[in-house]
């Protein structure tokens, strides 16, 4: 037991200790692979083939992409990180990479740690020798085997998985799931490529090798943020949503769109982003669970709307998949810059509720949660996530069903229709809690009137003081109910720590793995992170607060937005501020780097 | 039955003498002839004085933001296509703002039935020129007179593949609610551009003006309304002779007859089942 706890300390991938067998079985496995090439080579699908197959064989997984806004040439790269235990961030170290051009040896042989393999086609790449380069073949073999030498990509995972010593079978599993659709045909060639590039390895690869055994079959999902999102708005019930595509958040409209016909459900691409909130509005006015899911560019189209679903009280679900801005920003990078804009987007005063799921499970169970709060409350509700937790696929144990709820606020029955007398309806008819029942309309009887316009109880627009005054008050009322329903941010660390360290959104993987690395060098910090974060739970953030002696935010924006939030609900102000605004995601070793400068 | 007194309304907010009382008129005439009760019928404005209208009778209504009627309507209609949906507005909101959402609609063909009150003229913000103003006309924003090319709705529409488009006169109130109840009928988009008289702000398109000019297309000789070619050369006259009328109609799938969700009825009134979810999530297990 001694054993095992000095080298969980140390971190050792199992690839560097591999000799030392007895060890070997019981460290923890935290290992990179990393894939580089230019966009059109097939980085995408390989890397999510590699996990696919990882995840397989008992891994957990955390893949991230980092790609450009063009479809052929440039520079992209997806990490593989897989461990024995749950992984929640990019690591920054590769301890295998496969090359399938130049560019990437040239730019990520530094990031290689321990003497780590770079697998690559020396037939095909030029590259200065190196102990640790092994070439194989890629194009050939793929040739020779198949006959097709876009299969090149398939050998090259067939000859990593070979130097890791991973069980081929579940690579091949994958491959015929994955291509198995198209072809069965296709699918063989797969295999036989990767055979031929497992094959290879075997003769050729004579550096001393490390394992990764697969640990056994398991049932996680590998999932990405958008598809959770997806799913949790199909879970949740949405039967419509619309969008104009815009990265990172195409993958939910995608999704929904595939999915429509075999759920009953519609999507209907609209014509621009303003279109795309309204048509939600009127969908959700007539009665169907409603959403639209965009990035910061395309919420800024339909902040307008916005505003109008507060007037009508309108419920309406609104993802807003921050990139980096302003305006056209690195379209298929990460940033957490539209904190404040969403939480303030809008002309006038209106409640509204704002979610950013720091981990696919929140990106689930907070969209089913955003549209009982939407409807329970009749605002708007925005999901704000970004291309960090969009993109990245990490294995998640299956979403739990049996957790969802569906809330759809006070409705009028038939009979209180009937008694109220024939059109004596009134849609916002002020009560105590704000809430005025809802009515759908084609009820007989009853007509369903709202207008942008300030209205009366009736929904016809007026001009009168009085009823300006009565129905601010009544539509902000309702934020005390949205207040209630807020969730208190999570806290993970030791109780008395001496630093707190807040985050929110997809930071939440990095930190807590930096809180833990910080922790073990002897500092003494913990982390709390909003994922709920608008109205902000004042109460339980300064609560949670007590006993540390200050607090930093950590965020992914250049002036630390979560920090003014914090200062203008709280009156605390952060004693420091980790930020990154690169475009790439807040690492674990970014933040426990900056952490050391910010306290020295 | 339905009658005229069950969409009796509020009062109004309009300028005595203005072309939207005829149209109001109209449209309750329409709504009685087909028999349609207010909860059936859902109205869908944007802003502007036209957009006032569906406050001033009995009707569901969603009076949103300027411009931006036609797609709430397209998402209203798509929640519970079992409704009558109507839209109302004018050419500032339609010609205008919302100028894009009025091309895609035609796209989409959606049965929803669009009437536009056309008084070439900003009339709620007092007296600037609009979309569809005369070249030459002295306008408070166009004090040289307007430069611009006016944008011509019923040549708009045809070109894009209209279903419907038809043109009607507010004074002529029975040929206008022929045409309504016609647009309402027609499965698909149709769209019915009304020339109204603005008393308050556009003294050069007059109801004198237009009277002289109108002339029903339906009372033409060898007029077919389903020749696009035909339909696309009359849509071309302007000036001393204006037609009225059904200008164009075709057929062709709406956007209901395609949409396999409605099979199983109006989306409003399907039922969620969660164990389809289920299914999605197993396939995310490698």
């Amino acid at each position: 037991m001694f054993i095992l706890f000095f080298f969980q300390k140390i971190r050792l991938g199992t690839f560097f200790i591999q000799k030392v067998h007895v060890i070997y079985e019981i460290t923890m496995a935290d290992f990179t692979f990393l894939i580089g090439g230019e966009a059109g080579q097939g980085v995408q699908s390989m890397g999510y083939i590699l996990a696919m197959a990882m995840a397989k064989g008992g891994y957990h997984v955390f893949a991230s992409q980092d790609y450009e806004s063009r479809i052929r040439g440039g520079h992209n790269v997806f990490t593989v990180r897989v461990s024995d235990r749950p992984v929640r961030a990019i690591s920054g170290d590769v301890n295998l990479m496969i090359a399938l051009n130049g560019e990437t040896i040239a730019r990520h042989a530094v990031e290689v740690v321990g003497d780590g393999p770079i697998i690559y086609d020396g037939e095909r790449v030029d590259a200065e020798a190196s102990s640790t380069l092994f070439s194989v073949p890629f194009e050939r073999l793929a040739v020779e085997r198949t006959g097709n030498r876009i299969m090149g990509n398939t050998v090259a995972l067939g000859a990593a998985l070979s130097v890791v010593k991973y069980d081929l079978d579940i690579l091949f599993g994958v491959l015929k799931t994955v291509f198995g659709k198209k072809r069965a045909e296709v699918a063989e060639k797969n295999v036989e490529a990767a055979r031929g590039g497992h094959a290879y390895a075997q003769h050729h690869y004579t550096r001393a090798g490390g394992t990764l055994p697969p640990l056994g079959d398991s049932r996680r999902m590998l999932i990405n943020g958008v598809e959770a999102v997806a799913l949790g708005a199909v879970a949740a019930g949405c039967k419509f949503m619309s969008g104009y595509p815009m990265t990172p958040s195409t993958g939910i409209l995608q999704y929904f769109a595939g999915q429509a016909e075999a759920l009953n459900v519609v999507f209907e691409q609209a014509e621009d982003e303003i279109a795309a909130l309204n048509m939600v509005l009127g969908a959700s006015y007539a009665g169907v669970r409603a959403m639209t899911a965009t990035s910061g560019g395309g919420f800024a189209l339909m902040v307008e709307a916005l505003s109008l679903a507060g007037m009508t009280e309108t419920p309406a679900v609104i993802v807003v998949g921050q990139r980096v801005g302003p305006a056209t920003g690195f379209p298929t990078r990460t940033e957490q810059g539209e904190l404040e804009f969403v939480v303030h987007a809008g002309h006038g005063m209106f409640p509204r509720a704002v979610f950013a799921p720091g981990t696919v499970e929140e990106a689930f169970y907070l969209t089913t949660k955003a549209f009982n709060v939407a409807e329970t409350y009749q605002v708007p509700v925005i999901l704000l996530t970004d291309t960090h937790l969009s993109d990245s696929y990490v294995t998640a144990d299956t979403f739990d069903l049996t957790r969802i709820t569906i809330d759809r606020g006070v409705f009028l029955s038939e009979d209180a229709i009937k008694a109220l007398g024939k059109y004596a309806y009134r849609r916002h008819k002020l009560t105590e809690s704000g809430v005025s029942p809802r009515v759908l309309p084609g009820q007989k009887d009853a007509l369903v009137v709202t207008a942008g316009d300030e209205h009366t109880e009736d929904g016809h627009i007026t001009e009168s003081a009085e009823v300006r005054d009565r129905m601010v008050r009544k539509r902000l009322t309702k934020l005390d109910g949205v207040r209630k329903a807020i969730g208190a941010p999570h806290s993970y660390g030791p109780t008395a720590a001496d630093t707190v360290l807040v985050s929110w959104g997809s930071t939440y993987g990095a930190l807590r793995e930096a809180v833990d690395r910080l922790n073990e060098k002897g500092a003494a910090v913990r982390m709390l992170h909003l994922s709920e974060v608008w109205p902000f739970p004042r109460e339980a953030f300064s609560g949670l607060l007590a006993g540390s002696r200050q607090f930093m935010v950590v965020e992914g924006n250049a002036t630390g937005q979560m920090a003014h939030l914090i200062r203008a609900e709280t009156g605390l102000e952060a004693a420091g501020r980790i930020l990154k605004f690169d475009g790439r995601p807040i690492t674990p070793a970014y933040i426990v780097k900056q952490f050391r400068e910010e306290v020295t | 039955m339905v009658t005229l007194k069950d969409y009796e309304g509020g009062e109004t907010a309009w300028c005595p003498g203005c072309g939207n009382f005829q149209i109001l008129q109209a449209m309750k005439q329409a709504l009685v002839a087909l028999n349609l009760a207010p909860h059936q019928v859902l109205f869908v404005s944007g802003v502007g004085q036209a957009a006032k209208l569906p406050h001033y009778l009995n009707g569901n209504l969603f009076n949103g933001l300027h411009g931006r009627s036609l797609p709430v309507a397209a998402g209203a209609k798509i929640a519970n296509h079992a409704l009558t949906v109507i839209v109302v507005g004018g050419d500032g909101d339609g010609y205008g703002e919302g100028g894009n959402h009025l091309l895609h609609a035609i796209r989409r063909n959606q049965d929803l039935t669009y009437l536009v009150h056309n008084n070439q003229i900003y009339g709620l913000t007092k007296g600037q020129a609009s979309p569809t103003s005369d070249q030459g006309f002295v306008t408070k924003t166009t004090p040289m007179g307007v430069i611009l090319q006016p944008l011509n709705p019923i040549a708009l529409a045809i070109a894009l593949g209209a279903t419907f488009v038809a043109r009607g006169f507010a004074a002529k109130i029975p040929h206008l609610t022929d045409l309504i109840v016609k647009g309402i009928q027609h499965k698909g988009f149709a769209l019915i551009d009304v020339l109204q008289p603005c008393v308050s702000f556009n003294h050069h398109n007059t109801y004198t003006w237009y009277t002289e000019r109108v002339y029903d297309v339906g009372e033409e000789t060898g007029y077919d309304p389903q020749d696009r070619f035909m339909a696309f050369k009359k849509a071309q006259e302007w000036g001393e002779r204006i037609p009225v009328g059904v200008i164009y109609r075709s057929e062709r799938p709406s956007y209901e007859d395609q949409v396999p969700a409605f099979r199983a009825g109006p989306l409003v009134k399907q039922g969620h089942d969660l164990r389809k979810v289920e299914r999605l999530l197993e396939a995310f297990i490698p």
